[in-house]
């Protein structure tokens, strides 16, 4: 994958540097900087109140960081332009939930990812059809098209929505806790088809998770975040109890239970033989970015 | 139409559609359902049925008071419904709760307005008609001069609508997504509470203010329960609107006959009641089929037991 990612001219597709993001005084953020090339796989982790939304926000333009620069494809962001964003990326936001009274079926949801901003209203075609059939073929969700979307379980409503980002042809996919709420076999679903389109589309994904574990086969490369600081490199370099005990600013623990990854406070966090650290519950450590 | 008329003639008295007070009441009523219908849907799916009530509410004052000056009471809904659109646009009404407490308020103030415009008023007319046309309406006496203004202002609204459709049901979808495709989402939810405004005034006209938002809110959730794309609940909450209407007015003239005789029955009863009829229709019919959703999951699973990374979502094609 890598070799394909560097045939791709200078290979960077985002760069962040540097990134201080402020929020009614708090400090939310502080010195940012990583970057994706195509195809690349990124997990975004860290624990609740980490700063992982607040990451994806300043890449699409939603939240202006106070200092640092981001690069989308080789261009700087302005402070206000957002508009560039509208085709190169696409976005899942997090805990999206779509009501049953939206008056909306599959197919609508994935066509609004087309030109879902402009006015007027759509010529329907041959070819805005198939388009939108094939990107739900893709996702593994064309066999509910005509469904009325609210009516979805969280895990199909999840693969429309990457149906909807992925149908503008994104260079970066940016998913925001895609898997929270799902249940294991769903969670893996998803997965396999990010994986899938990072793959054989070269479409790079960055996925935030507060649990690392659905992710740990497929991922390329972590940017952990912690009390709004990142670490970033692959699995062996991130996981490492000094690497995540400066990150969180106090002792924790790596641990490699049962092919999982576990990350517990030391002396004055969580009990690291509570119940949760062995069953996978998502990472018991700070309930909300505490440190 | 002649085949619409002709049924007409069975059930309705003779020379219905000579009158030209019922084609006033038709054509106008047509238009106010048919804006209302469209505007109405967004009103529901972005839950902002709670803003089309305050806005009538407003627009009570408007039209009470255009009353008591001699104007046309469309105009006292129009310019007050537009701006208290624009007040709510600018203390965030649009941002949901919080404002409640504030809105309830000016809500009640506005309301005390108006009955005091409308006492005022009938003292020095003593036309005590007049208040209950500003109420609960007036379609059968709408002056044929302004009926121009309001059909043009129902199609501007209907229009705007149609054009924001696409960027509304973005924006309703999420509106994180909207704004970072470059949609102005703040500018797009002011542009659609001010159509909204224009609906509710126009349908106050019609209806009566106290009623307007019954032909907003009632045939798009009628038509949100049983349409499936965006394009037809508009279409079909816009039919189920203008249905009602026409069968209110058809009653209403026919009611002259009825007892106590000599008073017709309001039409705004009519058509409320029919509107009201339709949306518990919708209750009698079966739901559409529930496992739909279940189906398509067992099909897509192989996909999960595959494993990550490995061929899964082509087991799912
Ligand atoms: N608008 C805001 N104003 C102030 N603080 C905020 C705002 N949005 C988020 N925060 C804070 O920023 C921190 C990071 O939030 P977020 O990026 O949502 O974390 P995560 O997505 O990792 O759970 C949290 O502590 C949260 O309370
Ligand atoms: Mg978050």
């Amino acid at each position: 994958m890598t070799e394909n990612a560097s045939r791709a001219g200078s290979g960077e597709l985002l760069r962040l540097d540097g990134i201080d993001v402020r929020l009614s005084g708090r400090e939310i953020l502080r010195d940012v900087g990583f970057a994706i090339r195509p195809g690349e796989f990124t997990g975004l982790i860290g624990p609740n109140g980490a700063g992982k939304t607040t990451i994806l926000r300043v890449i699409l333009g939603l939240q202006a960081p106070s200092s640092g620069t981001v690069i989308l494809a080789g261009e700087p962001r302005g402070k206000s332009g957002r508009s560039r964003a509208g085709s190169l990326v696409g976005y899942v936001p997090q805990k999206l939930l779509i009501e049953p009274d939206m008056p909306l079926r599959v197919r609508d949801v994935v066509a609004l990812g087309i030109d879902g901003n402009r006015l007027g209203i759509p010529f329907p075609s041959r070819a805005r059809r198939e388009l939108v059939t094939s990107t739900l073929r893709a996702v593994g969700a064309d066999g509910y098209a005509d469904a009325r979307v609210g009516e979805l379980s969280g895990g199909e409503q999840q693969r429309v929505l990457i149906a909807h980002a992925l149908i503008s042809q994104p260079k970066l996919l940016l998913l925001d806790e895609p898997l929270a709420n799902l249940d294991i076999r769903s969670a893996q679903g998803i997965v396999a088809v990010l994986a899938k389109l990072a793959r054989e589309q070269q479409i790079a994904v960055l996925i935030s998770a507060h649990d690392m574990n659905p992710l740990a086969p497929v991922m390329d490369r972590i940017v952990y975040v912690a009390a709004g600081r990142a670490a970033v490199g692959s699995s062996e370099e991130v996981l490492r109890t000094d690497v995540l005990s400066k990150l969180y600013g106090q002792h924790v623990d790596v641990l490699r239970v049962h092919g999982r990854v576990v990350i517990v406070a030391g002396e004055d966090g969580a009990d690291p033989a509570s119940p949760g650290a062995l069953t996978g519950q998502p990472d018991p450590v700070f309930g909300s970015g505490a440190a | 139409m002649s085949g619409v008329g002709h049924l007409l003639r069975y059930i309705a008295e003779p020379g219905l559609l000579s009158s030209g007070p019922v084609r006033i009441a038709a054509l106008v009523g047509a238009v106010v359902a048919i804006t209302s219908g469209a505007v109405g849907v967004f009103t529901v799916t972005r839950g902002q049925s709670f803003a089309g009530h305050s806005l009538a509410d407003v627009a009570t004052t408007g039209g009470s008071g255009a009353f008591l000056i001699g104007l046309n009471q469309f105009w006292g809904f129009l310019v007050f419904g537009v701006g208290a659109a624009a007040f709510m646009e600018i203390i965030g009404v649009q941002r949901r709760r919080g404002r409640d407490v504030a809105t309830g308020v000016i809500l009640g103030a506005a309301l005390g307005a108006a009955a005091l415009f409308l006492y005022l008023g009938s003292e020095t007319t003593s036309t005590t008609g007049a208040s209950f046309t500003i109420l609960f309406g007036s379609i059968f006496v709408i002056a044929s001069s302004t009926v121009p203004v309001l059909v043009a202002s129902g199609l501007i609204a209907l229009i705007v609508v149609v054009a924001l459709s696409r960027v509304l049901l973005l924006s309703s979808l999420s509106p994180d997504i909207a704004a970072a495709r470059g949609v102005p989402v703040r500018l797009v939810g002011a542009v659609y509470l001010i159509a909204l405004a224009v609906s509710v005034s126009l349908s106050a006209v019609a209806i009566g203010a106290v009623l307007s938002t019954a032909l907003l809110i009632g045939p798009a959730a009628t038509a949100l329960r049983v349409a499936r794309g965006p394009g037809r609940a508009m279409a079909t909450s816009a039919v189920i609107g203008v249905i009602a209407t026409w069968l209110g007015i058809v009653l209403a003239y026919d009611s002259y006959y009825w007892p106590p005789r000599g008073h017709g029955w309001p039409v705004s009863f009519f058509i409320v009641a029919f509107v009201f009829v339709f949306y518990l229709l919708t209750y009698l019919r079966r739901p559409s089929r529930p496992g739909r959703g279940q189906v398509a999951q067992t099909a897509a699973d192989p996909a999960g037991q595959a494993g990550p990374g490995e061929r899964a979502c082509s087991a799912a094609s």
